[in-house]
């Protein structure tokens, strides 16, 4: 026997299935929407679609509309992604990027060798920036196609996170630590820089940040040290975006944190595949909504029934209620994922995502 | 609380007076290789512990191998001057590298992790496939640590493993690095002879291997 939602049975008048955007905003209001929404964030498959190489597909805001447009068609996602490449935003800087042919761009030589030069630094204009007029125009080209019916989902990476990639990891660490000073005078110019970024992919069209930060991850920084400084950046770049926030910790671990997060003005957070669920729900408290969290290096290798079971357990622990999007763990879906897996995932969201759950109906 | 518990205390709030103080008065009493087989080594195993039970943070644990790595520098200079057996040619030859990867950070915790154990450890530094195969070649490396961030690397490791059984075939290849953690069977399907999850993980594996310092 097949379980049957009231929705589906004879007797029931028809009912018009919501829009993307009404699912996602049903969703995040703590309500149960129609299903449970997806998030795929197939970032480079576009390149695939279009026969093109992944530098070529992001070399012009054209092809990464259609990809994406095209991708949504294929998989029935609920959501346009405009992410380039994480790297993009040094490239404003005046880094470089490195492109592979299988998996995402790489950012070059970090622009930042001495810690002193970070007081002669300056923040870019975006209007100064090509690579980031291309991620504008492309988010304009996908506003102009959805037209309101599927949210657009803009990224940017946290003024907190992006020294990784304008100094190092290692030196960035050292600069938390030892140089209080001149970490405070970066995070300054991050978050202009932040803000700017954030608010110019929403006059381009999108309705909804998301704000790469793994580094205010449990993984990453201790708890102390991430309330002295991520949460406090957060906290003042988030106030100013003029669109809603999601904190994306990029499969780093944030249940130990979830409620430091509260008050950061984050409305979602993207959480990892090595957390529970149904945890997460529970500390979140009806107050933050969860984004995630497929493991995405996993699926590489699924079978239709793994994803099956994935889709169904991420469902029946964080579904119930609303205030829950499925997506992968990392904001970004491997290059190597096949495609069947990802119609697998959206087959098993149709099965399994319908409201009322039938894992509800089951209790 | 044993002396190896205070210094991991020490450790985790990044108290670096407290260590010195602790590997002094430990010195005062142990040769130098003995501080770092009864203190430091538990200390930094236990630190990767934490970490992969999600208890402590990678800064921390990054910043607690450098305060050893500073306090240690010391030591290894004793055991240098004071140990004629510890000529380069008897130690085990050892390296590590990061492949095709521009995050540096996992490949220097753990470059940490096995100097303050007293392993002297070869670092190639970003390397690719070919470059990688023949310094493990020319330097007759025993084992190879190949540290990743990203998974078109961690996949690359796949090529480094045939190609380096094909002129180096004693060479024992273990990985690292975030794919690896994620996918618990990505060690196995490019070929590697073990695969560490955490930093601290490295000395028990090395133990295995039968490497010793």
């Amino acid at each position: 026997m097949t379980h049957q939602s009231p929705t589906s049975l004879p007797m029931d008048p028809p009912v018009a299935p919501m829009t993307s955007m009404e699912r996602v905003l049903t969703a995040l209001g703590q309500r149960e929407p129609d299903r449970v929404p997806l998030f795929l964030f197939p970032v480079m498959q576009g390149a695939r679609e279009l026969g093109l190489s992944i530098e070529e597909y992001f070399a012009r805001p054209e092809h990464v509309a259609e990809g994406q447009w095209r991708l949504r068609a294929k998989f029935g996602h609920d959501c346009l992604y405009n992410f380039h490449y994480a790297a993009i935003e040094i490239e404003a800087w005046g880094g470089t990027t490195l492109f592979r042919a299988d998996g995402p761009p790489n950012a070059g030589a970090p622009i930042v060798r001495d810690p002193e030069d970070i007081q002669r630094l300056s923040v870019p204009r975006i209007e100064d920036s090509p690579s980031l007029q291309r991620v504008l125009e492309a988010t304009r080209l996908m506003a102009g196609q959805a037209r309101g019916e599927a949210p657009i989902v803009a990224v940017v990476m946290s003024p907190f996170s992006l020294p990784v990639m304008q100094l190092g990891f290692e030196r960035y660490l050292i600069l938390m630590h030892e140089r209080r000073d001149l970490f405070e005078h970066l995070m300054q110019l991050n978050e202009r820089f932040c803000v700017d970024w954030a608010n110019a992919q929403v006059e381009a069209g999108a309705h909804a940040i998301c704000y790469f930060d793994p580094v205010s991850s449990a993984t990453i920084t201790s708890r102390e040290l991430f309330l002295a400084t991520g949460r406090e950046v957060a906290r003042r770049t988030i106030a100013q975006f003029k669109a809603p926030a999601a904190m994306h910790f990029a499969s780093g671990r944030i249940l130990p944190r979830v409620a430091d997060l509260f008050d950061t003005g984050t409305a979602v957070i993207g959480v990892s595949s090595h957390e529970d669920l149904g945890e997460l729900k529970r500390a979140a408290q009806g107050r933050l909504s969860l984004l995630g969290n497929l493991n995405g290096i996993a699926m590489r290798h699924w079978t239709p029934e793994q994803a099956d079971v994935a889709v169904r357990t991420a469902i029946r622990k964080a579904g119930r209620g609303g205030g829950f999007i499925l997506a992968d763990n990392h904001g970004e879906i491997p290059w190597q994922v096949p495609d069947t897996v990802l119609m697998a995932i959206a087959q098993a969201v149709a099965r399994w995502g319908r409201y009322p759950l039938a894992d509800d109906q089951d209790d | 609380m044993s002396s190896s518990d205070a210094l991991l205390q020490a450790l985790l709030t990044l108290n670096r007076v407290q260590a010195q103080e602790l590997l002094a008065a430990a010195r005062a009493e142990h040769s130098a290789l003995e501080v770092i087989e009864l203190l430091i080594r538990p200390a930094l195993e236990q630190l990767g512990q934490l970490w992969e039970g999600g208890d402590c943070a990678l800064s921390q644990i990054y910043m607690s191998g450098r305060i050893c790595e500073e306090l240690l520098e010391e030591l290894f200079g004793e055991i240098s001057e004071t140990d004629p057996s510890e000529s380069e040619a008897a130690e085990p030859r050892l390296a590590i590298a990061v492949l095709e990867d521009y995050h540096l950070l996992g490949k220097q915790i753990v470059r940490t992790v096995l100097r303050a154990a007293g392993y002297r450890v070869r670092d190639y530094g970003r390397q690719d496939v070919e470059t990688l195969v023949e310094l493990v070649r020319s330097d007759g490396i025993e084992v190879l640590l190949v540290s990743t961030l990203m998974l078109p690397a961690a996949l690359r490791v796949r090529a480094l493993v045939e190609r380096l059984r094909a002129v180096a075939p004693d060479v024992r290849i273990v990985v690292g690095g975030a794919p690896y953690r994620f996918d618990d069977q990505l060690w196995r399907e490019v070929g590697a002879d073990a695969v560490g999850l955490s930093a601290g993980e490295i000395l028990a594996i090395l133990e295995r291997l039968e490497v010793k310092p």
